[in-house]
């Protein structure tokens, strides 16, 4: 059984989160993710869990690595500049090994940017962007149905291979209204947490810790965290593609702007160009394998973002040399339409009067 | 034989890593005998600071947390919510708690949070080598006040139990000191009575202790007790600041 509702991105990620098992949510106001925890101030106690407006994002950061240490399902979102206040937390949860959710909508910056959709944070989100060797399991949804199921991953993904996850959205995907089932129940898959301090009753102490003063005792938790990364990247790995096989140009694309990127591809296709669209869900683990088959295929790639190129380096790492890899990017909170792309597309197919002549003059020696 | 004097439950039989004459390991002691005696070893949870007490962890028999500098208070407010059966603690240094940590000790006392702070006030960044703390009283120096610390060029200390005291959410403020066997009772009633609190359900709950660090103070240890008492304690008045019923 399932319920259709029209619902907002932002109140899609909360019904996701507590369908999904969330028991806690710790927030602090910023714009494009406010609905976030005003969602939750209502749904959260109606479900009987836990919400608490923090006095800052560093401080529900860390309200979510206690509760994440109790055992509890735990979440936090927040918007780009509150996402760096976080970043604290988030190397010491990633440390102590403690799974958890962090939701960011992002949008424009550098600084105080402005409030508009941007897709500037995504080194900050996959490579790290607190202190440390981690990762964090990145999902990207594109439409409200996916903000809805995404936590449930997230959560999975973050329980198995224990470590912070986040869903990397922007102010669109946040901001809109679209339809959705909502089923009445979603299977839940939750883990024992042996290693939960939850108090020592009936076992020995746990502790639980990022500290390990001996290097070759923080060498082996960094391993251990490696490995589980590696484990991750061979069974967690999600992508989308479309009109792919006879594809000469791919367009490679996540959240709101590969949905643009759809509509070029479809418009490409009706003027007889041969685009594809592939869209990684996961950014990371990053679909690094798929990449490189599809580039010793011989596809030419557009990577399209709104940053200056952040993802593209993660296409250009994949394809390793063996395929073409351009790049169209709009900064600063612009989104980019379907026209713009579709532009860039034939730029690329049209061969320039330049290369005709070239070639011309090759075939004729 | 009689046994008239053992190790707590709550502490752990390990060598702590702390300096000669340092009373941390007194502060430990104290909140071990107050678990054992109320009972609550299996269902406490306790929140580490950074600072040279950062290895508590492994000190204590009960279920523990790492938190990371100043943070404490947050990190424990998340335990709690989610387990609010269970007894949540914090141990923080002054660095720790009234530097760093200031938002999130102000907040959680305002928000009432249900948990008991322990707060260790050696009027120095003991760890990272005998730094100015939000303290460390005029005139003191450290590594970072060689002239001795200036209120007007390096700002004034922080009074904790008189900052926290007026603030609705909190049950329980005292200050005690580790220098003698009646100061040191005293403080294990204090911290007792600051846990009684918290089983209560009254909000939060902090007892500070001025302790010695007779390493970055430059003392022996007997002269750092002294010192607690002649120079720290007139400064930072010892007792009862708030106590609900
Ligand atoms: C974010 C961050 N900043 C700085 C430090 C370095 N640091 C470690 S301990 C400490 C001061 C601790 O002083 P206090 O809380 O008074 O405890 P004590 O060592 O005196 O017991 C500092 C600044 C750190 N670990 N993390
Ligand atoms: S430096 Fe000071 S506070 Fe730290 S262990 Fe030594 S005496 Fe104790």
């Amino acid at each position: 059984m399932t319920t259709k509702v029209l619902m907002k991105g932002n109140e899609a990620v909360v019904r996701g989160a507590i369908a999904a098992g969330c028991r806690a949510f710790f927030g602090y106001p910023i714009t494009p993710q406010n609905e976030v925890p005003e969602y939750m101030s209502k749904y959260m106690p109606e479900a009987g869990g836990v919400f608490v407006q923090a006095e800052s994002e560093v401080a529900a950061i860390n309200m979510v690595y206690g509760a994440a240490c109790a055992g509890v399902r735990a979440m936090t979102s927040s918007s780009s500049p509150g996402i760096s206040l976080k970043m604290e937390g988030i190397s010491y949860l990633a440390g102590a090994q403690l799974p958890c959710l962090i939701v960011n909508v992002q949008r424009g910056g550098p600084g105080l940017g402005n409030i508009a959709p941007s897709q500037s944070d995504y080194f900050q989100a996959v490579k790290g962007g607190g202190h440390g060797d981690y990762k964090m399991y990145t999902f990207a949804p594109w439409s409200v149905k996916e903000m809805f199921e995404h936590p449930s991953l997230a959560f999975e993904v973050a329980d198995k291979y224990r470590g912070p996850a986040m869903i990397l959205t922007d102010a669109i995907i946040g901001q809109m209204l679209e339809p959705i089932e909502i089923p009445e129940k979603i299977e839940l898959n939750l883990p024992p947490k042996p290693w939960a301090t939850t108090g020592a009753k009936g076992r020995g102490r746990n502790s639980i810790t990022s500290l390990y003063i001996v290097p070759e005792d923080l060498e082996r938790i960094n391993l251990e965290i490696q490995a589980n990364y590696k484990l991750a990247t061979e069974r967690e790995v999600r992508f989308q593609e479309f009109w792919i096989d006879d594809a000469n140009l791919v367009l490679v694309a996540y959240g709101c702007v590969a949905r643009i990127s759809r509509t070029t591809m479809t418009m490409a296709r009706e003027k007889g160009l041969k685009v594809g669209l592939f869209r990684p869900i996961t950014l990371f683990p990053f679909p690094s394998k798929q990449l490189l088959e599809l580039a010793k295929s011989g596809k030419h790639f557009l990577v399209v973002e709104m940053s200056a190129g952040q993802m593209v380096e993660d296409v250009r790492l994949s394809v390793n040399g063996e395929a073409e890899v351009d790049f169209y990017g709009r900064l600063g909170g612009i989104v980019p339409s379907p026209n713009e792309i579709l532009e860039e597309v034939e730029k690329l197919l049209k061969p320039s009067l330049y290369q005709v002549m070239a070639s011309a003059k090759t075939s004729t020696n | 034989m009689k046994v008239v004097f053992s190790r707590p439950r709550a502490l752990s039989d390990v060598t702590m890593a702390y300096c000669q004459g340092c009373t941390h390991g007194i502060a430990h002691r104290l909140v071990a005998e107050v678990i054992d005696e109320l009972g609550i070893l299996e269902r406490t949870i306790g929140i580490c600071p950074v600072g040279c007490s950062v290895f508590l962890y492994q000190y204590m028999e009960c279920d523990m947390i790492e938190a990371s500098h100043g943070r404490a208070p947050a990190v424990a407010t998340g335990v709690k919510r989610v387990l609010p059966d269970r007894v949540v603690f914090t141990y923080q240094g002054d660095g720790d708690l009234a530097a760093i940590g200031t938002a999130e000790i102000i907040h959680a006392a305002a928000r009432g949070e249900n948990i008991t702070v322990v707060f260790i006030n050696n009027t120095t960044y003991g760890m990272t080598g005998g730094q100015m703390a939000p303290t460390t009283i005029p005139g003191q120096e450290t590594t970072t006040t060689p002239g001795g610390r200036d209120p007007i060029k390096a700002g004034n200390p922080i009074k904790v139990c008189e900052l926290l005291a007026p603030i609705e959410g909190t049950a329980y403020i005292a200050r005690a000191s580790l220098t003698s066997p009646a100061n040191v009772m005293k403080a294990k009633k204090a911290i007792k009575t600051a846990f009684e609190m918290q089983l209560a359900g009254k909000g939060l709950s902090l007892v500070e202790l001025l302790s010695s660090c007779p390493t970055q103070w430059g003392m022996p240890p007997l002269e750092a007790l002294k010192h607690v008492d002649e120079v720290i304690t007139p400064y930072y008045p010892l007792g009862e600041f708030k106590r609900v019923n």
